[in-house]
């Protein structure tokens, strides 16, 4: 085939890189995926960054300072399709948990010399700022979905994730439920399928790195948890994680503090 | 397919855990591939078994609504366990296969088979009654009618099936309602029935078919005489005897179909997470869904299917959206389909009272209970249609 390769383009926000890294993961895959698609600015890749504009834009990363919130404007305007990838450009991520906080407070505490920090007092997702074509979760986001969202784009299809529970995934791999059978706190009821119920297999609870399902009963999980003798501190706690900002988690989370 | 042939000689034998060994080997001997309880992760599952030492040796379980715990009995028993979270279906009905897969060539697409397409010969080793009625309700759905789907009869036509008889139920179980168990009936090629008592223990084996007559023969088990025929009995009877829940199931259909509206299923969204345990721990359901996939070139595609719930978005979506938005018509779907409308499709109920879907939901919802407090707020009864239910 002679018809140029889509372009594609890998962002970086507020976050900790391991989004991206799963691309540079995709071992076996990557020769494929060079070979369908012109990987035209991937800076954690190659310094050879081609301008824009691009086909598909991957974006990492929450807004935590103002000129971020100008450079996702132009990241926007340079993108034909612009999809989040992970829980801190989906949700705000674990540093959201600014948001129930006074970040100067922290600053304080954490830098010798504040002054030179300038920050937001919010983390953001993207989709607070500008239009999302699609949100890839997790912390970090699974390869093979990643994957399969870049083949669905090249294939003009949409991507096959599902939203329902993580517990499906539990009962596919045959997992004995760790709730059920030894009353362990879990997320996986009201948590986004996508990882395969990897912390269940290795018999330990969800903590939710997927942020919240399609239909989140947050209100009877933590009720039952109660039940089973979770604090409501520790309640607020397992949702105060990666995914503390998304609206199904922090009402769950603020009800409990 | 297993079949019960009335013209067997009703003849009782009388074997050890020795001789239950020999059985199995001369199971592995014809080829079979020997799955059946054994212990992981806390619970009793289904596996892959080599021999006797596999099965849950002298465990038993306690099961509530929304728990399930491990016990030692205290003694050597084989089956003395109820029902865990896996079921037959997960090798009838497999969690998740491929159809085919296609690749693109100079001629166009290219169809074969999947690499799995010829399964592998089983022996389900300890079937329970309401479990033998549930493969009878997913042989209506599968090998029934015009449409049958060819890897579910290839699998079931050449399984062969070890029954054995409860002599416990778990506080979650209500066969008797549902006029499945605790009794094995019919169904399978040989039956068990556990004996233990102070000095001896024991297995009571009958043959269902010729070909669990001809597997029987090969280990030469001697006669049980009438006293153990009758210990055998009494294990069943003791079982029977223990359960604690029930499900009135009296014009269950209409009461399910009037109440269409009731705002009881309301109260049960409040607690249900849709989360779909139930449906995936239930022994009867059936359904699935079909994802196509591509590979990157778009030179390779496979179609896949895999296990759905009436309690995902996804699978309700038609034309234009979802049709179930709602835990409550989720909810409402679910048990209204297995206990009133699939009597409509199957002509028989879609529960088989194992009590898996009360054990195994995270926040132990009990659909025995919801039925109870349905009737209780029946919207026919003038009472309750006036204060519009609980
Ligand atoms: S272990 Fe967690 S994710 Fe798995 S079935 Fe239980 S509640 Fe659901
Ligand atoms: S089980 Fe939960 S916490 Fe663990 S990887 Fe999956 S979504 Fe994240
Ligand atoms: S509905 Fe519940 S009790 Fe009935 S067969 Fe299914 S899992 Fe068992
Ligand atoms: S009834 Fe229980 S297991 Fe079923 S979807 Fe609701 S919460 Fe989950």
């Amino acid at each position: 085939m002679t018809m140029t390769k889509p372009k594609l383009a890998v962002w970086k926000f507020a976050s900790c890189d391991g989004c991206q890294l799963s691309l540079l993961d995709c071992e076996d895959e990557l020769l494929a995926v060079a070979g369908a698609i012109d990987i035209a600015n991937f800076a954690e890749a190659s310094r050879d960054i081609q301008p824009g504009p691009y086909d598909l834009s991957l974006v990492e990363g929450s807004i935590t300072t103002a000129h971020d919130a100008e450079r996702i404007q132009e990241v926007r305007r340079l993108s034909k399709y612009l999809v989040t990838i992970g829980a801190c450009a989906t949700a705000g991520g674990i540093q959201a948990l600014r948001n129930f906080q006074d970040v100067k407070e922290f600053m304080a505490i954490v830098y010798a010399s504040p002054h030179y920090i300038s920050t937001l007092a919010t983390s953001t997702p993207i989709a607070d700022h500008v239009h999302v074509d699609f949100e890839l979760r997790g912390c970090p986001i699974n390869k093979q979905q990643l994957l399969e969202v870049i083949t669905a784009f090249l294939h003009h299809r949409r991507p096959a994730i599902s939203a329902h529970s993580v517990c499906i995934e539990c009962k596919l791999r045959g997992n004995p439920c760790v709730m059920v059978t030894q009353k362990m706190a879990c997320l996986g009821p009201v948590t986004h399928a996508g990882c395969g119920a990897i912390c269940p297999s290795y018999n330990r609870g969800c903590y939710g790195c997927y942020g919240p399902m399609e239909s989140p009963n947050t209100k009877s999980l933590s009720a039952w948890l109660e039940k089973l003798d979770v604090a409501a501190p520790d309640v607020a706690r397992l949702f105060r994680s990666y995914n503390a900002a998304a609206p199904a988690f922090k009402e769950a989370g603020d009800r409990h503090e | 397919m297993s079949i019960n042939q009335p013209d067997l000689p009703a003849q009782s034998f009388r074997i050890d855990r020795t001789g239950l060994d020999e059985l199995l080997a001369a199971l592995k001997n014809r080829g079979y591939t020997l799955v059946g309880p054994t212990v992981r992760d806390h619970a009793m599952v289904y596996d892959e078994l080599t021999g006797t030492q596999d099965l849950p040796v002298g465990k038993g379980d306690q099961q509530e609504a929304g728990t399930y715990q491990l016990v030692d009995r205290g003694d050597a028993a084989l089956f003395g366990y109820n029902l865990g979270p896996h079921s037959w279906k997960k090798y009838l009905f497999p969690p998740r296969h491929k159809l085919w897969q296609a690749e693109l060539t100079d001629d166009g697409l290219a169809f074969s088979e999947p690499d799995q397409a010829t399964p592998p010969k089983y022996a389900f080793i300890g079937v329970r009654a309401c479990e033998l009625h549930a493969i009878q309700v997913q042989d209506k759905v599968f090998a029934g009618g015009d449409h049958r789907d060819a890897h579910y009869c290839r699998t079931r036509e050449r399984a062969f099936i070890v029954a054995v008889n409860c002599s416990q139920a778990a506080a979650t179980c209500f066969c008797p309602s549902m006029n499945t168990g605790p009794a094995v009936t019919s169904g399978f090629d040989i039956a068990l029935t556990e004996v233990i008592a102070a000095d001896a223990h024991y297995f009571v084996m009958q043959a269902g078919s010729q070909l669990g007559q001809a597997v029987l023969d090969q280990i030469t088990p001697c006669l049980a005489d009438s006293t153990e025929i009758q210990a055998a009995a009494q294990c069943v009877a003791n079982a029977r005897a223990q359960m604690e829940r029930q499900l009135d199931t009296a014009d269950i259909q209409n009461l399910l179909y009037r109440n269409a509206e009731n705002p009881r299923w309301e109260k049960i969204a409040q607690r249900c997470l849709s989360c779909a345990n139930c449906t995936m721990v239930c022994p009867t359901c059936f359904c699935s869904s079909v994802e196509d996939t591509t590979d990157l070139t778009g030179s390779h595609a496979e179609r896949w299917r895999q296990w759905d719930s009436c309690f995902t978005l996804d699978f309700s979506y038609l034309h234009g959206g979802s049709v179930r938005t709602s835990t409550r018509a989720q909810y409402r779907q679910w048990m209204t389909h297995k206990l009133a409308s699939w009597i409509d499709q199957f002509d028989t109920s879609g529960c088989v009272g194992c009590g898996r879907c009360i054990t195994w939901c995270p926040v132990g919802i009990d659909i025995t209970e919801e039925v109870r407090l349905m009737r209780e707020n029946d919207m026919a009864s003038s009472e309750n249609s006036q204060r519009g239910g609980r």
